[in-house]
């Protein structure tokens, strides 16, 4: 099937996480091979998802570990321990 | 280890939260961009966790449960912050029309400047509706599968994908003209 632009762009996060069908994945590429445009537009997005992944690399703020468990101690010991509830 | 908690070994909570104590954090500095705040989501996030473990059921899995408790005190404090908040949202609404420029296609490999692009990402991603940024920050950033960002949000797996889309088309839509502008800028003064 000949795909326009239009229908490219609502197959592109499909196209990014290889959930298109084997078909529809073959012309999403056949119009890409010939439009600089969409292949930009499939480009740009495929860049900003790797750049947002860079946030997933980061130092936790020193000291977090240890006040969190500092502040479920306190907690506890206000609270009751949690007993198990029917559905 | 969740029966021993309730079995009153209390102490055992502690080092059932250990592997989540990073991505709850994350869960909640991805919403809120401030490490303080986030902090505290995620203290709140790991108390309500244990006050209510009893009500946990195990066909959920325990991070997506965890998760979405730290989504929804993130959230809580987001409006109480900024009454404004777009969370309303129409499923059915028309594709969004991504940007049609061609001048940025390179990830750049300075730091600095994937720094700033990052920043830019981070700008435009806090101005997207709420309901798009939830799933696009659950599935980009703290790596769930669609299934899980469903239980997560308590929406449907296809909501979830349409959500995903088109939080990445309104994404592009936005930044692309401002990326190519940033890249433009290095070409013309390469050697600066």
């Amino acid at each position: 099937m000949v795909l326009n632009c239009r229908h490219v762009w609502e197959y592109i996060s499909g196209y990014l996480d290889n959930t298109l069908d084997e078909q529809t994945r073959a012309d999403v590429e056949r119009h890409l091979e010939h439009c600089e445009i969409c292949s930009a537009i499939l480009d740009s997005t495929r860049n900003i998802l790797i750049l947002t992944a860079d946030d997933r690399v980061f130092e936790l703020p020193v000291g977090y570990s240890e006040r969190l468990h500092a502040r479920l101690r306190e907690a506890m010991l206000k609270s009751p321990p949690p007993e198990p509830q029917s559905p | 280890m969740i029966a021993e908690v309730l079995a009153g070994q209390t102490e055992a909570f502690h080092e059932l939260i250990r592997p989540y104590e990073r991505s709850v954090y994350l869960m909640a500095l991805s919403m809120l961009r401030n490490e303080a705040e986030a902090e505290d989501v995620a203290q709140e996030a790991f108390i309500k966790a244990y006050r209510n473990l009893g009500r946990f059921r195990s066909e959920a899995r325990f991070s997506t449960w965890l998760i979405a408790i730290a989504l929804n005190e993130a959230r809580a404090r987001l409006r109480r912050k900024l009454p404004g908040l777009t969370d309303s949202i129409d499923d059915t609404d028309g594709p969004v029309v991504p940007a049609q420029l061609t001048d940025w296609r390179e990830i750049p490999s300075e730091t600095l400047e994937r720094q700033e692009i990052r920043s830019l990402i981070r700008r435009a991603l806090d101005q997207l509706p709420l309901p798009y940024r939830e799933v696009f920050v659950l599935r980009e950033i703290e790596e769930r599968n669609v299934k899980e960002t469903a239980e997560t949000l308590g929406i449907t797996i296809a909501s979830v994908k349409m959500r995903l889309h088109r939080a990445r088309m309104m994404l592009q839509k936005q930044l692309a003209p401002q990326l190519a502008s940033v890249s433009s800028k290095r070409r013309r003064f390469p050697w600066f």
